[in-house]
């Protein structure tokens, strides 16, 4: 099986999935995003002209705010001509299919496309469908990959506890349904880390996730012992219906993130959310604002990995 | 027209032949094999040297996409594509615009398939009303129009009851029912197998447990009716060891299983390639291994094509998007010899001719004497690479694209003429 998203070279071609992208690749975008990190806080160099006379295209066929502006913010500080496509569903109503809208963003000579799509699979469709100087970045598709977002998050991992190969990380929530775990498993996988934990109902993990390099618990309290990392998964209302769960009030009650459970934890524990964080549903308050959260910063370090994505890519040729 | 087909490998399963033999055709039937008949002068000699002549291929499913969806394929393209495959029957399942559940429908798509002169139609009538599941169809106007079978192709039928009473009123008439094992509830928005692959790619799945709960209902109530049951593209281990048992305790039960499973899973998907997304879903390795042993014991009984042209634009969406389906006429005979592997190219070419032939309650599928002259010559050495400008369908659409299959039709003879050549 090819990978998609390499070159015949080996170099990155597009960022699709944490998926099979080598250790080295990997790091790569890291090492490089913390050399653009006090840029990204607004300190000293608010640009670098490492994009420059390059097309940016967001193309959002699903609602965004975070990852949509976080995009746009550092490939203006790269010196990039950013263009926003909020397409909702609109266009596809319009009976425009999705290869349609790209090829007509290809004739405006777009150089990168960033594409979040409801669908999985959407990213590799459009990035076989492309000519090869265009590069494609997954901004999440579906229930299968958003690369971006776990790679700020090994990046903030990284910022914080410096080393993976001695870690226990916990992962919970709606693995099911959730593009960003499954690109955390990867991404943790090869960068080594020794334990990763899963920790959700039944009802919200997908069949043979073990398989994934997971140990499965369904006691959170059991799950978050002695861990260092906790990475809280988004739950969405819609959940609700169908049989998934009976209420956020149950759910919060046995999966909610609370100072009693974090406790378990190790002591210098930090706690990860990809946000937008539902309150009082799967995080506490008193949590997601206290002294253990990253949250902020996963945001901040965001636009580096962004930056760090966007020019390694501009750099395959 | 008085055809000498010489010097081939004939092979015919029902009458336990598999030898150099020369086949005399006369007036549209089997002459005779071996020696010619006394009297008899060729017209046509055809040199079968290093080809193998077997009985017409004959499939149990093959949409045709007439009447309705005349965009994906008409109905000549695919009457070519299928005698080009060495099919000279096929059956058509009822799932057209509208479905086959009004014989004047029935009649028109015999009647235009007819008029082609090139394989023979068998339509497979709706078993409820525009198969939604709800009211039967007039099911003996239908089989007097033609239709050989009664079937819901790929729509639920939630309704036991329902169900039942089909499957009594079709006892009745000793009409055969065939059914795709599916639970809609535990398949709804499913695309993939739930299993490791759709757990990484992130697809909705649909569980073995689909197809197990949907057969168990459909066993137990055959059992109960005694109608003749015919279970179509069983796709799981499990699935096959429950037809397994239900055969084992007498019931009068057949199963067939499409191509693309008895060779492919849900690995073959790799990176969401949406010419894998098939209906049964390609299932695990495992399950297709136990469809290949279900095969060599006869728990399965036939292999189809399952063929569905699907255009390139329903294709080229995202994988849950994109239409579900592959087109097979063609592939339908190398598919076959390439699972002759594990068995023998006799016991392999009895699955695509005569035991889909019995299924069908046809006297075809044979080479005796006196029967009529659909017969298929192939080279089974030669490889071909499958890619669009290689198929006559108008699909162009199989997870086996750029891939080099083994044996190609050189003659397909309907009624003792030539209908293709190559």
């Amino acid at each position: 099986m090819n990978n998609p998203q390499l070159n015949k070279n080996g170099e990155l071609q597009h960022l699709l999935t944490t998926e099979g992208l080598p250790a080295p690749i990997l790091r790569a975008i890291l090492d490089r995003a913390a050399s653009f990190v006090s840029t990204a806080e607004g300190n000293e160099i608010k640009k670098v002209p490492l994009l420059h006379g390059k097309a940016v295209f967001n193309i959002f066929f699903e609602n965004s705010t975070r990852t949509r502006t976080t995009f746009e913010i550092a490939a203006k500080r790269l010196s990039a001509d950013v263009v926003n496509l909020n397409i909702g569903s609109s266009s596809t109503s319009k009976g425009e299919t999705l290869l349609d809208t790209v090829d007509n963003l290809c004739a405006m000579h777009a150089d990168m496309f960033v594409v979040r799509h409801s669908q999985s699979g959407a990213a590799h469709l459009i990035a076989r469908h492309v000519a090869p100087e265009i590069h494609v970045i997954n901004a999440g598709d579906g229930r299968h990959a958003h690369p971006t977002q776990a790679l700020l998050d090994m990046f903030t991992i990284r910022h914080y506890k410096k080393e993976f190969h001695n870690l226990r990380v916990a992962i919970v929530g709606d693995v099911l349904h959730s593009r960003v775990a499954r690109s955390q498993i990867y991404a943790l996988s090869t960068l080594a880390v020794p334990e990763i934990r899963v920790i959700a109902p039944k009802t919200l993990l997908p069949t043979l996730v073990e398989q994934m390099g997971v140990q499965v618990y369904h006691d959170m309290e059991e799950g978050l012992r002695d861990v260092d990392v906790v990475m809280m998964l988004r739950l969405q209302n819609e959940r609700m219906q169908g049989g998934l769960l009976p209420s956020a009030q149950e759910y919060f009650k046995y999966y909610g993130l609370t100072q009693d459970k974090l406790a378990l934890a190790k002591p210098d524990a930090i706690v990860m959310h990809p946000g937008p964080m539902n309150r009082g549903v799967e995080i506490d308050s008193s949590v997601a604002d206290g002294s253990h959260s990253v949250i902020l910063p996963q945001v901040t370090f965001g636009i580096a990995v962004r930056m760090a994505v966007m020019s390694l890519l501009a750099g395959t040729k | 027209m008085n055809i000498h087909i010489k010097n081939g490998r004939l092979i015919d399963p029902k009458n336990g032949i598999d030898a150099q033999q020369d086949l005399f055709i006369a007036a549209g039937k089997i002459a005779s094999i071996g020696n010619a008949p006394a009297g008899f002068v060729a017209d046509k000699i055809i040199d079968a040297n290093g080809l193998v002549v077997t009985p017409g291929l004959i499939d149990l499913a093959a949409r045709l996409r007439e009447p309705g969806y005349e965009y994906r394929a008409t109905l000549e393209s695919e009457m070519n594509a299928a005698v080009a495959g060495g099919i000279t029957s096929l059956a058509c399942p009822p799932d057209t615009d509208p479905p086959l559940d009004e014989p004047g429908l029935v009649e028109m798509l015999k009647h235009r398939a007819k008029s082609l002169n090139q394989a023979r139609v068998y339509p497979v009538g709706a078993l409820t009303q525009g198969l939604k599941g709800a009211e039967l169809t007039e099911m003996a106007e239908l089989a007097d129009a033609g239709c050989v079978a009664f079937s819901q192709a790929d729509a639920a039928l939630t309704d036991t009851r329902v169900l039942l009473r089909a499957m009594q009123y079709a006892a009745t008439f000793n009409f055969s029912v065939w059914l795709r094992p599916q639970d809609s509830f535990l398949a709804r928005d499913g695309v993939a197998h739930d299993g490791e692959v759709a757990t990484r790619l992130g697809l909705p799945a649909i569980p073995v447990s689909a197809e197990i709960i949907a057969l168990a209902t459909m066993l137990q109530l055959a059992r109960e009716t005694g109608v003749r049951l015919h279970v179509c593209r069983i796709s799981s281990e499990l699935g096959v060891a429950l037809i397994r048992a239900a055969k084992q305790q007498g019931l009068p039960l057949t199963c067939d299983v499409s191509a693309n499973h008895v060779h492919l899973s849900e690995r073959d998907i790799g990176f969401f390639d949406s010419n894998c997304h098939l209906t049964p879903p390609l299932r695990s390795l495992r399950d297709r291994d136990a469809l290949s042993a279900g095969l060599c014991d006869g728990t399965i009984d036939a292999i189809c094509s399952d063929h569905t042209p699907v255009d390139e634009d329903a294709k080229q969406l995202p994988f849950a998007e994109a239409e579900s389906g592959a087109t097979g006429l063609e592939l339908l005979l190398p598919l076959a010899l390439k699972w002759a592997g594990k068995s023998s190219l006799s016991d392999a070419l009895a699955k695509v001719t005569l035991q889909p032939a019995n299924i069908l309650g046809l006297n075809a599928g044979h080479l005796s004497a006196g029967s009529a002259a659909d017969v298929c010559v192939f080279d089974p050495d030669v490889y071909w690479k499958v890619e669009a400008s290689a198929l006559k369908s108008q699909g162009k659409n199989t997870p086996f694209l750029g891939l080099e299959l083994q044996g190609k039709v050189r003659y397909t003879l309907v009624d003792g003429l030539v209908v293709y050549q190559s």
